[in-house]
């Protein structure tokens, strides 16, 4: 089990883009963080989520 | 006739206390984009007396931005940097104000912002937004974001918050309102938020990290 923004989810085993794909999150409009530090884009598709991992995804929405 | 630095400095104390304006003075604060969001934050941050700022935006002032960016008609068609700096010149004439005028890309970040201790993000488009948060936070670790996230339409103010969503990133919002639904964006909304992420920048310079 991982925690994504505070909620227990089954992602371990995949990797961070692997687990976007089950959601409806924009992969250009967001950024990451794993156990605190912040996974760049490029980094999606090699880093693995582990048990007990915790991930926190901003989510940006346009208008300035 | 303008008043000197010791007298505008004193008037500054007089008003936040001595210690904090202090802090204020020292902090170098970056704006990126400079539209509804960013000419307000940097306004705000100029009136506290906040010593160095640093303005970054590649657009011109257009007649369409007048609604809710704090430009004036003579400033149509002038870089929104060179505008704002003048404009800031009236408000708080000792403030350090440093200008690049660039579109901001995730290989610029590195020279362009290591300067500065907290990075306001004020541009306008989701993906950009994006971009500079995660280029800002992956190559300095050590430095503040604040951010804006969720300001379009005129739903009520009362949604836009402050929330500390990572490590050392501010959200400033409603997180939902995007301009790509169709919504447009108004002074009123777009200058709440602009407070508090101002406000959220002050609190940091002051030591208070609670959003």
């Amino acid at each position: 089990m991982i925690k994504v923004n505070g909620i227990p989810v089954e992602a371990e085993g995949k990797t961070i883009l692997e687990y976007l794909e089950t959601t409806n999150y924009d992969k250009k409009r967001i950024a990451i963080e794993r156990n605190g530090e912040i996974v760049p884009k490029a980094l999606y598709e090699s880093t693995m989520l582990n048990d007990g991992d915790t991930l926190e995804v901003v989510s940006f929405v346009g208008g300035g | 006739m303008i008043p000197s630095k010791e007298e505008m400095y004193q008037a500054l104390e007089e008003r936040h206390g001595a210690k904090l304006q202090a802090k204020f003075q020292n902090a170098k604060v970056a704006v990126l984009g400079l539209g509804g969001l960013g000419s307000n934050i940097a306004i705000a941050l100029a009136r506290a007396g906040v010593g160095s700022l640093h303005l970054i935006d590649f657009d011109k002032v257009d007649i369409t931005n007048l609604n809710r960016q704090q430009y004036f008609v003579h400033q149509l068609g002038q870089y929104k940097t060179e505008a704002l700096s003048e404009t800031l010149k009236q408000i708080a004439p000792y403030c350090q104000v440093k200008t690049t005028t660039i579109k901001v890309t995730r290989d610029a970040i590195k020279e362009l912002l290591e300067q500065e201790d907290i990075i306001c993000e004020a541009f306008d488009k989701a993906e950009a937004k994006a971009m500079l948060v995660e280029g800002v936070l992956e190559q300095f670790p050590g430095k503040y974001v604040v951010s804006g996230s969720g300001m379009a339409g005129i739903s009520s103010a009362n949604t836009i918050k402050t929330r500390k969503v990572l490590s050392h990133l501010y959200l400033c919002g409603d997180e939902v309102s995007d301009i790509k639904d169709g919504l447009g964006l108004f002074s009123s909304r777009v200058m709440v938020c602009a407070a508090q992420e101002a406000n959220m920048v002050l609190r940091i310079i002051a030591g208070e990290f609670e959003p």
